[in-house]
């Protein structure tokens, strides 16, 4: 690892001075990707800015209509949330599914959307249940967040303060692991709601992306068998030693009829 | 740039303070600074587990953790859980059921173990081997250090 120097503001206004006047520095949250990157000589930040020490950007909220998770908040911590498991329990089974357990004691949920990994779970669950990324400068809806691989709509310097889940009326989330890392080899989220059933894949391509037409048919009828006959095309998606784009296209159908599944019984 | 920073935590019960650099590893700091080498280094890339040790009583995996961010914070090892005439009881359990053979990711399985044990006081085989995710076993097949992990689970609770 290349030498760095080490700040841990107490407020979000001296993280932002930090950030303004160190450009070359970057944000610590749980560190379970930041630090293998910088292990590796990947990257080589003047400065790491630490996180940990605004107890406000970390805990679960949970009102009639919304689950709002701050963006220091553990995999773990949301895993075991009775209030989760009770409301959103797609959620919480899906925070259970990253990584492993010493992974989830300190990895985040903040860290994990900043970082926008194409593989990562949480992205599924942003886009799948149309959340609203909350950051010290503005609200971004969740279809505006992902723009490319390890891309997002954060500006140079902007931080992610929460993430606010509206509860739906049932959601459930399925993946196809890597069996060494569990990232989703493919991942889907589906979501019914008030407005309609959303459907959100991780993993299979360059971004989280929607499924339009697996949305309209469950729209009409929330069952597996309703997206039985429609085929994903493979054009865009991933080829990687573990997995062809047509094996992808294949996962997904099969991965979003579990999630559904997962709902129903949820 | 760089240089060293103080840091303060405790580590098995005693207050140590220390300047480090600020990407000293948790794991470089307890092997190299305080000695304590029952801490291994196996893959060094946060999957293998060798390398598991407590922080405020969770495991997390101390070759993905600057010192720096165990500021103010207690850290036990291996070194803290029991001695050589006194066997912590997942100690004692994985030398009863013979839950290792080169014993080197044997540290890391143990401080997994007691993390998981006390939320677990009575597991299934099953919810052990989901736990231990993150530890890896060349050696054993695994099997024995299940067997461990369930008997060193009744008797911590037990205890």
């Amino acid at each position: 690892m290349y030498a760095f120097d080490y700040h841990k503001p107490r407020t979000l206004a001296e993280a932002a001075e930090l950030l303004s006047t160190h450009p070359e520095a970057r944000l610590l949250a749980g560190g379970m990707t930041l630090l293998p990157t910088l292990k590796q000589r990947l990257a080589s930040p003047s400065d790491l800015i630490d996180l940990a020490g605004m107890p406000d950007l970390a805990g679960i909220e949970v009102t009639g209509s919304e689950v709002r998770i701050g963006a220091m908040t553990t995999h773990a911590t949301v895993a075991h949330s009775a209030e989760i498991i009770a409301k959103l329990p797609a959620l919480a089974a899906l925070a259970e599914s990253i990584g492993d357990p010493q992974v989830r004691h300190r990895g985040t949920i903040g860290g994990s959307i900043s970082n926008a990994d194409p593989a990562a779970d949480y992205p599924a669950a942003i886009v799948g249940l149309g959340a609203t990324v909350i950051t010290d400068r503005r609200e971004i809806a969740a279809d505006d967040f992902f723009t490319a691989m390890f891309e997002t709509a954060l500006q140079p310097g902007e931080i992610v303060r929460q993430v606010r889940f509206p509860i739906p009326q049932a959601a459930g989330y399925a993946k196809f692991p890597n069996p060494a890392s569990r990232y989703a080899v493919v991942g889907a989220f589906v979501a019914r709601t008030a407005n309609g059933v959303r459907v959100a894949i991780t993993g299979a391509g360059p971004s989280v992306f929607r499924l339009a037409d697996m949305e309209a048919a469950l729209s009409a009828s929330f069952t597996p068998a309703a997206i039985g006959g429609i085929a994903v095309p493979a054009d865009d998606l991933n080829t990687d030693p573990h997995a062809s784009a047509g094996y992808r296209a294949h996962l997904i159908g099969v991965m979003t009829a579990r999630a559904i599944t997962f709902a129903l019984e949820h | 740039m760089a240089g060293t920073v103080p840091v303060a935590l405790s580590v098995n019960g005693q207050e140590i303070a220390a300047e480090v650099e600020p990407r000293t590893l948790l794991v470089a700091f307890l092997r190299e600074h305080l000695g304590l080498t029952g801490t291994h280094v196996g893959c060094d890339t946060s999957q293998c587990g060798a390398c598991v040790v407590h922080l405020d009583g969770r495991s997390v995996k101390s070759c993905t953790l600057l010192t720096v961010q165990a500021d103010g914070r207690a850290v036990t090892t291996i070194e803290g859980l029991g001695t050589p005439e006194k066997l912590h009881p997942m100690q004692a359990a994985f030398n009863e059921h013979h839950g290792l053979q080169c014993g080197f990711c044997t540290p890391g399985m143990i401080m997994s173990a007691v993390d998981f044990a006390g939320r677990h006081p009575d597991p299934t085989p099953l919810e052990v081997r989901e736990w231990l995710e993150g530890n890896i076993c060349r050696c054993t097949g695994y099997h024995n250090i299940v067997a461990s992990v369930e008997a060193g689970a009744r008797a911590m609770a037990k205890d």
